[in-house]
């Protein structure tokens, strides 16, 4: 077994407002092992970016706030660090990409700029030689024409070449996490392709671990080993890839992966899971998929699951206990 | 970028012409006769009508417009109805002293205010960001007159530590003429009596002039910060791993910096405006002070003389900012 890289164990980020208190992520764990890719999957809203930004600390406070548990990075917890300690880890050992190349990238300073930032801060490296390396990312991350393309604005370059530069950076100081928040949801689907490839690449060459947030099953069937599927700020089901899609648990994974469109079966209209997210500040005492689940039971609405192994996968779910059958 | 400063200069004539038009027309509606003004209470009715003629008054508007502006391409602003002296000179000894006090007053404003406003903006909703919004919400509503008074019997007649009246202590030589900016043309000549007695009695009409546009400046430059601080692009900047100082004096400062550009171009013409009041409290001997005297004396070549510095010196401000903005931001392209 590889080395554990990142280890969360029970993380609570909430949201504070005047009126009510928004759980926006509710006791995850999870655990990403050097060189292997973790997909966070689940709908908006449900926790997959405040759990990014946590691991980083970039919650912005006020309204959010890191309430409970540990985050282990490389056995080390990040929560216990100090700002300046967390600076250095940023953009360093642990960098992130964002959904939205286009507005992702400063308008008033040219990407090379940008690039040398962080490799000048963590590196110590001179302005030259920072230049430098800033365009040699650049080349790695396919950008044609890198030496040009660093003297550029951001608005010169379309939303796949913007991704890259922003890949370019945070692959910069050889980080061992990538947390990549849907890196190719505004990009069309050539783009999202060769980004996804170039990722992959990358991964393999670089050996770093990936945290792949997504709500394309599709993406994370091609990219990752293992997947977390999250619904309203909790973990539902945790498996590899291959499990999941053979045998899949929880009824709201089976859901999603049923809302994927197929080509070689004729429907007249796609899958989709009735109802909407419930509201985060007001969480009965109970499954919070309940009011969504096509196999709900009376049992489902009196008390909260446990995550528990079943098989091959961590399930949260009434259908797989004992109590089901009373 | 050339091209188009040409053309915005081709626009400032237009602008001007406009300006003029206007103005010498406004300036000849008022009902009252420069001539019988000028030649005294005690003038016969025949040396009225050769004074009338002498100053190109018995002619048609259009024709008074038409030699007015025959003129100025010369260079010729025409001669002061009171001082009998032309009015290019005057202006040329007047003018320095407004410059000098509005750029200096802008120069506060743009700096307290830009500062006053990033400090609130990052410390959001704290006691200072209160007590910040308060004092530039009572800047950019108290009058410019009021203020000035209270400056006055403050600093003056109670604590006596900020002279009033002029812009040089009495006795003071002025520095050696250059610019005719006192603070520049002493630095330059050496001086440094002079420099300090500039400086402080520019003080208080410069703060009395810029302390509404700080407020403008203050409450903008708060909201721009804010509005920048949760954008994307700061989001990256602090997942780089860069200081917050750093994430927000370069980052986000470069942003808000913008649309403040503009807005210093607009709070010129503000501030030139508001030297009328300031200048004539401190008795400061610019040209707002010029252009009351002017007024209240019919004084037609003065008043236009007067108008004229101020559009063009406004004019050309707002396209100085214009290509500021093209130069701060680089999706800005002027064609």
């Amino acid at each position: 077994m590889e080395e554990v890289i990142l280890e969360i164990k029970d993380l609570k980020t909430y949201f504070y407002s005047d009126k009510s208190v928004v759980p926006a992520v509710n006791g995850i764990d999870l655990l990403v092992r050097k060189g292997e890719t973790l997909g966070i999957v689940g709908e908006s809203g449900c926790g997959k970016s405040v759990t990014c930004l946590s691991i980083l600390r970039l919650i912005p406070d006020p309204p959010g706030k890191i309430v409970g548990g540990q985050i282990l990075f490389k056995g080390e917890d990040l929560l216990a660090k100090t700002e300046a300690e967390m600076r250095a880890v940023r953009g360093n050992s642990i960098s992130m990409i964002f959904q939205e190349p286009m507005t992702s990238l400063n308008p008033v300073f040219t990407v090379g700029d940008q690039l040398s930032e962080a490799i000048r801060l963590h590196q110590g490296v001179a302005k030259k030689e920072a230049k430098q390396k800033a365009i040699d990312m650049l080349k790695q991350v396919g950008v044609p024409a890198p030496e040009q393309r660093a003297r550029e604005y951001p608005h010169q370059l379309s939303g796949g070449m913007r991704q890259r530069v922003m890949i370019a950076m945070a692959i910069s100081c050889n980080p061992d996490l990538l947390l990549a928040d849907e890196p190719t949801t505004a990009l069309d689907v050539t783009i999202q392709a060769q980004i996804l490839e170039m990722m992959r690449d990358l991964k393999d060459r670089l050996g770093m671990a990936i945290i792949l947030i997504t709500h394309d099953m599709g993406v994370v069937a091609e990219m990752a080993d293992q997947i977390l599927v999250m619904y309203a700020g909790k973990a539902v089901e945790c498996a590899t890839v291959k499990t999941i899609y053979k045998n899949p648990m929880h009824p709201y994974t089976v859901g999603l992966l049923d809302s994927i469109p197929r080509m070689d079966v004729d429907v007249e209209k796609l899958h989709v899971i009735e109802g909407v997210l419930p509201d985060l500040s007001n969480m009965p005492e109970a499954c919070c998929f309940e009011p969504r689940c096509p196999d709900a039971r009376s049992i489902c609405s009196q008390k909260e699951p446990d995550l528990e192994q079943v098989g091959d996968s961590l399930v949260r779910c009434w259908k797989y206990c004992p109590e089901w059958r009373q | 970028m050339v091209a188009y400063t040409a053309r915005r200069l081709m626009l400032a004539i237009v602008v001007l012409i406009g300006m003029s038009l206007m103005t010498f027309y406004i300036s000849h509606a008022i009902p009252g006769d420069p001539a019988r003004l000028a030649s005294g209470a005690h003038a016969k009715a025949e040396q009225v009508e050769s004074l009338r003629v002498q100053m190109g008054l018995d002619k048609p508007l259009p024709v008074q417009y038409m030699i007015y502006m025959k003129g100025i391409i010369s260079g010729d602003l025409g001669t002061s109805v009171s001082t009998r002296r032309p009015v290019a000179d005057e202006l040329k000894e007047y003018l320095p002293a407004t410059i000098e006090l509005s750029v200096f007053a802008l120069i506060i404003s743009v700096v307290a205010g830009v500062f006053f406003g990033i400090v609130s903006a990052v410390r959001r909703n704290s006691a200072l960001d209160h007590f910040l919004r308060v004092f530039s919400l009572v800047g950019a509503s108290i009058p410019v007159f009021w203020l000035g008074l209270l400056f006055l019997i403050f600093f003056y007649k109670q604590l006596n530590v900020l002279p009033i009246g002029g812009r040089i202590g009495i006795g003071i030589n002025p520095p050696t003429k250059a610019t005719g900016l006192y603070i520049i043309d002493s630095i330059l000549s050496g001086d440094g009596i002079a420099l300090k007695s500039s400086i402080s009695h520019l003080v208080l009409p410069s703060i009395t002039l810029g302390y509404s546009s700080m407020g403008v400046f203050t409450r903008m430059a708060r909201s721009c910060v804010l509005e920048v601080l949760s954008a994307d692009y700061i989001r990256t900047a602090r997942a780089k791993g860069l200081k917050e100082t750093i994430v927000v004096y370069k980052h986000a400062l470069r942003n808000a910096i913008l649309p403040l550009i503009t807005l210093v171009g607009l709070q010129f013409a503000y501030l030139l405006g508001g030297t009328v009041l300031t200048e004539t409290i401190f008795s400061w001997p610019g040209l707002g002070s010029y252009s009351v005297t002017a007024i209240t004396n019919l004084n037609f070549p003065a008043i236009m003389g007067v108008t004229l510095t101020i559009t063009t010196l406004f004019v050309v401000i707002n396209l100085i900012t214009d290509l500021c903005y093209a130069i701060a931001d680089p999706r800005i392209v002027y064609k």
